[in-house]
């Protein structure tokens, strides 16, 4: 099946309020032309799931955040998300703020259909009042250990970016992480990957071993060729992060002028190719 | 007379100490002393520690913190950000984690200041500090000692301490524990009766006095405090020549 889309067709697919999962880590190899196309959307009221970078503070920025599900919000060459930041001390979001491998084990919960998973990360911490619906669970075996059952984060959409895939929806990652796009995509009902380049399915292996197919076809509803799509996050190694333009974005939460400046620059544009137009002529 | 090493230098060595006898785990380290720390653990006294190089790779060889390397790079392994998190589960880890702030019994916060529902100041958020503290190992590096730091009570706990892990019982808590905190004007460790912070040994021109007066609650002061070793020779020109050459060390210590 040829599950090529666009990315404006998979963000009319999204519902004001929905539970949307975004892929990558900090300011790396985030699916940002899906994300840029949610900005140019009505959608509000979203709860987004995320390692968050850019992807969160974006969002946050243009109002479309009821809720953050969390373990950090980081640019990484920048380590506070300066949107983000402003954010939470405005009290403009709620945040279910989790410790970064409890929000993995939610989401690989959710992917293998279990009600929790039970860890030990949480026990003792703040965690538990931040987010009073946690439960514990006692070991049913001898130990009678009590861990903390971390509840499936079920997702009704992911977005993720990928360096390569097929028309099918079958994807590569290239660089040196994965991160959890394939939890991203598995705890989902509707899954859509943006990728720098569409190749056909047997040079899928030309570009790297098959270890880098991390996501098969039958993780994936629509697949979207965005060429720089994870700009201005890194997506090595067909792009490193653009450190200057990042810069530009973080002092754009200063001040709303700053913010108005670089929404009309960057943001309320008619769709992805102006975007890319106005990141090259800048 | 100058003693011929800085403060930063004095706190690098002392971190670096506080991995002695790890062996062969994965060390982590946050803030630039402690990633010199680390770097200097691994040239002399703990060649077995596992590094990462802050993306997904094992590295054999030490780079400098600016990522320099003597020779080629060396890759010995991939640890992808899913590996971490099941290598820490499973124990095999020592972190040195900055403390935004940090109480007697070793509650440690650097996810926000104020009240975590609408903060006066975000900060890095729990990261991965309910999960390290609960599963391995921790200590914990404090570069300008003060009142703001060493608080009477957190604001929000991301890593927990003797308190908290004693209520949660000793199955629970059994691979709870805080190694030692290393700040600009000494080193700290919970081996009292009641596990709170002890000094225990101040750096070399730093008085008793100063360190207590920058504590915002009753720090455990036992005997004659010793000084904090001073870095040797060899030490100081590893930190110096190949590890920090920038001297990125001086802009993060308080003096």
């Amino acid at each position: 099946m040829d599950k090529r889309t666009t990315a404006a067709a998979a963000v009319a697919e999204l519902r004001d309020g929905m539970t949307v999962g975004i892929g990558g880590w900090g300011s790396r190899r985030k699916p940002m032309a899906l994300v840029r196309e949610i900005l140019r959307s009505e959608l509000s009221d979203l709860t987004l799931v995320s390692y968050g970078g850019p992807d969160v503070g974006l969002l946050c920025a243009a109002g479309k955040v009821r809720k953050l599900i969390y373990g950090f919000v980081s640019l990484d060459s920048i380590p506070l998300e300066p949107h983000f930041r402003a954010a939470r001390q405005t009290g403009a979001i709620e945040a279910a703020e989790l410790d970064e491998g409890m929000l993995q084990w939610g989401l690989y919960a959710a992917a293998l259909r279990l009600p929790f998973l039970p860890t030990r990360a949480g026990l003792g911490t703040d965690v538990l009042s931040i987010n009073p619906d946690l439960r514990l669970v006692r070991s049913p075996y001898a130990d009678g250990e009590e861990l903390v059952a971390m509840p499936a984060i079920h997702l009704d959409a992911a977005l993720v970016h990928m360096n390569r895939a097929d028309a099918r929806g079958n994807a590569q990652f290239l660089g040196p992480d994965p991160y959890f796009d394939d939890l991203f995509c598995m705890a989902a009902k509707r899954r859509f990957l943006s990728c720098e380049k569409i190749v056909e399915t047997a040079d899928l292996l030309k570009g790297g071993s098959v270890h880098t197919l991390k996501i098969n076809r039958s993780l994936v509803d629509g697949v979207i060729e965005t060429p720089n799509g994870a700009h201005f996050t890194e997506c090595p190694p067909d792009y490193g992060r653009d450190e200057a333009f990042q810069r530009e974005y973080a002092a754009a939460a200063k001040d709303p002028e700053a913010w108005a400046t670089f929404r009309e620059r960057y943001v309320d544009l008619p769709n992805e190719e102006a975007y890319q137009e106005a990141v090259r002529s800048r | 007379m100058s003693p011929g090493f800085t403060r930063a230098e004095v706190c690098t060595a002392a971190v670096a100490d506080v991995f002695r006898g790890d062996g062969e785990v994965l060390a982590s380290a946050f803030g630039t002393v402690p990633a010199i720390a680390l770097r200097l653990a691994k040239l002399t006294f703990e060649p077995d520690l596992l590094m990462t190089d802050g993306v997904a790779f094992l590295r054999a060889d030490v780079p400098s913190i600016d990522g320099d390397s003597e020779g080629e790079a060396v890759v010995e392994g991939w640890l992808p950000f899913r590996s971490v998190f099941d290598l820490l589960w499973s124990g095999r880890r020592h972190v040195v984690m900055v403390a935004s702030q940090l109480d007697r019994h070793g509650n440690h916060n650097f996810a926000c200041i104020g009240d975590h529902r609408k903060p006066r100041a975000q900060l890095l958020g729990m990261r991965g500090a309910p999960g390290n503290t609960i599963n391995h190992p921790t200590s914990y590096w404090v570069p300008s000692h003060s009142p703001k730091v060493f608080v009477e009570k957190v604001d929000v706990v991301s890593g927990v301490g003797y308190d908290r892990a004693a209520a949660l019982g000793e199955r629970s808590a059994r691979f709870h524990e805080i190694r030692k905190v290393v700040s600009n004007l000494g080193v700290f460790d919970f081996a009292t009766s009641d596990r709170t912070l002890r000094l225990v040994s101040v750096h070399p021109g730093v008085a008793i006095d100063e360190v207590v007066a920058n504590t915002g609650f009753e720090l455990v002061v036992e005997g004659d405090v010793p000084e904090t070793r001073a870095p040797t020779h060899a030490e100081l020109e590893l930190i110096r020549k190949r590890l920090d050459p920038a001297g990125s060390r001086e802009k993060e210590v308080k003096v």
